[in-house]
């Protein structure tokens, strides 16, 4: 299991400086470009499994990945990729019966393993979430300023009434219009945008330096997501905050990810710089995902992505995952024979500069 | 099937909704074959409520009251009104394992023998509000409009008084005895029956089945008996443990206020009623028939909470809410 | 808002009409003559005759029914047919002891439920979860009256702390007071108690797997804060319905109770009513009983709807 994990594993000097042309260099494959070694996050070998009834079921098996400040990482995979529990665990938001083990720092400190009281401390305060439903994620008995007031409060002991003000102040930072009454607001009072307005307020209530958006759009309607990213853009240029799209759309995140890492089962299949991602994709799974996109005006990706437009079939169970690559039930190309039995590392795209795919499979002319 | 998929159509998409996509991943669609279908639906139950070994108990509760409620005049040691001159008030010994009461009767036999007065009023009682309430609730269910309205209003008035206070207050009407605090159970509880009927009937009464023999002309009789009433019955059995439960619980404090099962017969609250009055000086008088009164009640409780879980997971909200009131 | 308590009330008043109407008939449905029956082999021809008038018996149904409404609704029940004195003040002396009871023992059901439904909730198929469980199956099986004999037998009997029944009023010593208050208020809060164990239970387990609270935890407030503002604050809403319902049941369910324990309230009051076949005090307990259930429904009804601003707006948009 250990030797055929996650990335990390398998790459040599992870840390070094130096050129970024290859997975020797920056920060390895794990990490939006550029900006080596300063990542505020930077996680290592992840790997994250419920006890069930059944067994353990292994949701994370080893990813990798720094976030720098200022720039964005998209993680996208679909629904029981993994791509949320692996946030969620590191920052203790998961059930007991999750076990966690890899390494990941936030300035520098270990998060795997800290106590309940020292995690909280990072919660809010040095990572930020947005969730997927705004509706839900807002406590429905209490007024949006209460629940502005309470992520303040929860780092920095400030008087009621100076919370309120300052709760007045983020509202206004997020766009909502005549803030102050509508600290007094309920959130089913306010409109679905207006509401992740408030959750990306609350979130940036602590002062963090990396927002996590957890399908922070896919509540909402098309007009209302590109507000909401271009939000979340302005406000990561005004912060400097590092930035973490966790979606299954590709759409999403094709303008604003600098780096984008695809998970399937837990694992990284491919990563890379958005261009290299998005122009020339390695994987059959990421080929697959791009076929699910709609494509304008590329003739060439129009033509590829018939065979894979959609992809048959569900992600093998976390309790019993395959013995080879964990997307060859359900791979269209079947490559090599090699997919079956062995699970394919994370390697350079033959020509990239910034890609890595887990594939044993090279589209001709790559 | 892969293969297939790959080639067909300029566009693929037909290929993933086609159930055998599926077949590489094994384990997902045979899982869906272990479950049985072809099993009648009372036989699936019975095997999953035998995997619960709270409900196991409370059978086996429940099939000894039956046995002793049938076999109880041949089981007892003694008859229910024998009395020992000069052995009134004895406690528990190897001739009297309950002791004895204030007549000198055996406790014993008359716990045993009170079995059947239990069940026989809790069964009938629980009937005749199955019967009504079910019919209420069928016809107000399936014909809705005033119909429903009609008969639901006048369930919630019934609903309206505390279900022991009506109990006493019909009994002040017809009278004392037995067969009035049947009749008077029975009333009492009612109202939930035809609430608890009338909501599984709204839930199934647009099922296609029932919309499709409707369509081919069926008469709305024959409709409610044969086709309604069978798929809207998990929550009405449920129901109907849970009641009796209560019937038993009611039964016993109507006769311990002295107006439901009278002297000299064993009924376990009327003893309960009788050994008040001794309690500090036999203790065994009231304690026995309480414990037999716990058990039994517990029993159908607990077996009414396991079928829920089997028949009718959802309705939890009648228990927890206005029907378990006493 | 406003139309939702109108449909509310409107509700209301027509259950209380039928109400009425049943509570009327027990008079009317009584085999023989209601004022015979009360008499027994007491008083003279011309007393009955007298009792006969003053309950205006001889009247149709329809002007018996709207007189009998009529004063009622003034607050005039009619004159017991037993002791002569007025039904509305036999009630109004019993009214203190009843309340007293049903409070206490709805106090009683909450110490047990809040707690041990919370503990439950909070740690699922542990120890004190289990004991929940079957607590409260049990607390729901267990027959009151039975349950109460057993403590006046071990706490008045054996031990001797505790008197073994009757009542003393508030003011006239709060001490006694309690001391005859604490067995029959746990006899009767128990069975209250288990449902609401249940129900506490149930209720916060569905809160703790909201969304919200996970995004509170987010938030990085600190494990009390959430349990407090984002689990139980929820969670305790929904109770307001449910406990209130049992405060119903228990101001006007408490007879048993009241009988085991001597405890001169209202379900005392009944239950002799009907032994000493004194119909007109009868009907008034019932009716009272009745209104009390539909009133103490009613207001939490409307007290919930005050209390969660969801249903608040949801009902005025409707």
């Amino acid at each position: 299991m250990m030797a055929v994990g996650g990335p990390a594993a398998d790459r040599p000097g992870g840390a070094g400086p130096g050129s970024a042309d290859g997975p020797g260099g920056g920060a390895g494959p794990g990490g939006a470009d550029g900006a080596a070694g300063s990542a505020v996050l930077a996680v290592r070998d992840l790997r994250v499994a419920f006890r069930t009834r059944r067994g353990l079921a292994h949701v994370v098996n080893g990813i990798s990945y720094d976030v720098p400040p200022g720039r964005t990482l998209a993680i996208v995979g679909e629904s029981g990729s993994g791509k949320s529990v692996g946030i969620l665990a590191l920052l203790g938001l998961l059930p007991a019966t999750t076990q966690v083990w890899g390494s990941a720092t936030f300035d520098g400190a270990e998060l795997v393993g800290r106590s309940e009281d020292k995690l909280r401390q990072v919660r809010g305060a040095g990572i930020g979430m947005v969730f997927q439903d705004p509706m839900t994620s807002l406590n429905p008995v209490l007024t949006v300023g209460r629940q502005v007031v309470e992520a303040i409060r929860a780092h920095q002991s400030v008087p009621k009434a100076a919370a309120r003000s300052r709760a007045a102040e983020l509202l206004a930072e997020v766009g909502i219009p005549d803030p102050a009454s509508r600290l007094d607001a309920y959130p089913h009072e306010l409109s679905g945008g207006m509401r992740q307005r408030v959750m990306i307020a609350v979130a940036l209530a602590g002062e963090p330096r990396v927002l996590i958006a957890d399908e922070a759009t896919t509540a909402l309607d098309v007009t209302v997501q590109a507000q909401i990213l271009e939000l979340i853009r302005r406000l990561q240029d005004e912060r400097g905050m590092g930035v973490v799209w966790i979606t299954h759309d590709l759409g999403v995140v094709a303008g604003i990810a600098d780096h984008v890492l695809v998970m399937y089962a837990g694992r990284t299949v491919e990563e890379g710089s958005a261009a290299e991602m998005f122009g020339a994709p390695v994987h059959p799974y990421t080929r697959g995902l791009l076929g699910a996109m709609p494509v304008v005006d590329d003739p060439r990706t129009a033509r590829e992505r018939d065979p894979l437009l959609t992809i048959p079939g569900l992600p093998p169970d976390p309790v019993a995952l395959p013995a080879g690559c964990a997307f060859f039930p359900r791979c269209p190309i079947r490559a090599d024979e090699r997919c079956a039995h062995e699970v394919p590392p994370l390697t350079p795209v033959a020509g990239g500069r910034r890609h890595w795919a887990a594939t044993f499979y090279s589209p001709e002319g790559a | 099937m892969n293969d297939e998929t790959r080639g067909g159509g300029p566009t693929g998409a037909a290929g993933p909704t086609q159930p055998g996509a599926t077949d590489r991943l094994g384990a997902t669609d045979r899982l869906d074959v272990v479950g049985d279908k072809h099993r009648p639906r009372w036989q699936e139950t019975l095997l999953l409520l035998a995997r619960n070994p709270m409900a196991v108990a409370a059978s086996l509760v429940l099939l000894l009251l039956v046995l002793v409620g049938v076999l109880g005049e041949w089981l007892a040691p003694y008859g229910y009104n024998e009395q020992f001159v000069g052995g009134q008030l004895e406690s528990p010994s190897t001739d009297h394992w309950f002791g004895t009461d204030e007549f000198g009767r055996d406790v014993f036999s008359r716990v045993l023998m009170g079995a059947e007065v239990s069940l026989r009023v809790g069964a009938v009682a629980v009937g005749i509000s199955l019967v009504a309430g079910v019919l209420i609730g069928l016809f107000a269910g399936y014909f809705g409009r005033w119909l429903d309205d009609a008969l639901m209003r006048f369930m919630d008035m019934l609903f309206a008084f505390p279900a022991l206070l009506m109990a006493i207050a019909v009994l002040a009407i017809l009278g004392r005895g037995e067969n009035n605090a049947m009749i008077a159970i029975g009333i009492v509880y009612t109202p939930i029956f035809a609430r608890v009927t009338r909501a599984s009937v709204l839930s199934v009464r647009e099922e296609v089945f029932i919309r499709a023999s409707r369509a081919s002309g069926a008469g709305s009789l024959r409709i409610i008996f044969r086709h309604v009433l069978p798929n809207a019955a998990p929550p009405i059995i449920v129901q109907t443990t849970i009641s009796l439960a209560f019937a038993i619980l009611s039964e016993a404090a109507l006769s311990f206020v002295g107006l439901g099962t009278q002297p000299p017969n064993p009924s376990w609250g009327l003893m309960l009623s009788e050994g008040r009055g001794f309690v500090e000086h036999a203790w065994w008088m009231a304690l026995f028939p309480g414990l037999a009164i716990f058990f039994v009640v517990l029993a159908f409780n607990v077996l009414g909470d396991a079928l829920r879980d089997v028949l009718d997971p959802r309705q939890r909200s009648v228990l927890t809410g206005k029907g378990a009131g006493r | 808002m406003s139309g939702y308590v109108l449909r509310r009330l409107l509700q209301a008043v027509i259950v209380l009409i039928g109400v009425s109407i049943l509570v009327f008939a027990i008079m009317h449905l009584v085999p023989g003559d209601p004022i015979r029956q009360a008499l027994g082999t007491r008083g003279t021809e011309a007393t009955y005759l007298a009792m006969r008038e003053r309950a205006g018996l001889d009247d149709p149904l329809v002007v018996q029914y709207f007189n009998w409404i009529g004063n009622a609704l003034t607050g005039d029940l009619g004159v017991s047919f037993r002791s002569g004195r007025p039904v509305s003040e036999l009630i109004l002396e019993r009214v203190p002891a009843t309340v007293s009871l049903a409070l206490a023992a709805i106090v009683v059901a909450l110490l047990i439920a809040i707690p041990l439904g919370t503990i439950s909730a909070l740690r699922p198929r542990s120890v004190v979860d289990w004991f929940a469980t079957v607590s409260s199956q049990a607390g729901l099986s267990i027959p009151d009256f039975w349950m109460g004999i057993m403590f006046i037998l071990i706490f008045a009997g054996t031990l001797g702390w505790l008197p073994s029944g009757g009542y003393v009023g508030l003011t006239d010593d709060p001490v006694e007071w309690a001391r005859h208050l604490i067995m029959p208020a746990i006899t009767a809060g128990v069975a209250s108690g288990s449902i609401l164990t249940r129900f506490v239970r149930s209720s916060v387990l569905e809160a703790l797997g909201q969304d919200h609270v996970r995004a509170a935890r987010a938030k990085g407030m600190r494990a009390r804060d959430v349990l407090t503002w984002h689990v139980l604050r929820n969670a305790m809403l929904p109770l307001v319905t449910v406990g209130g319902v049992q405060l119903a049941y228990l101001l006007s369910g408490v007879v048993i109770v009241e009988i085991v324990f001597a405890w001169p309230g209202l379900g005392q009051m009944a239950l002799q009513a009907v032994e000493g076949r004194d119909y007109s005090l009868l009907q008034g307990a019932v009716l009272l009983f009745a209104v009390i259930f539909l009133v103490v429904n009613l207001v939490v009804d409307l007290l919930y709807a005050k209390l969660d601003p969801r249903i608040r707006y949801q009902r005025a948009g409707s």
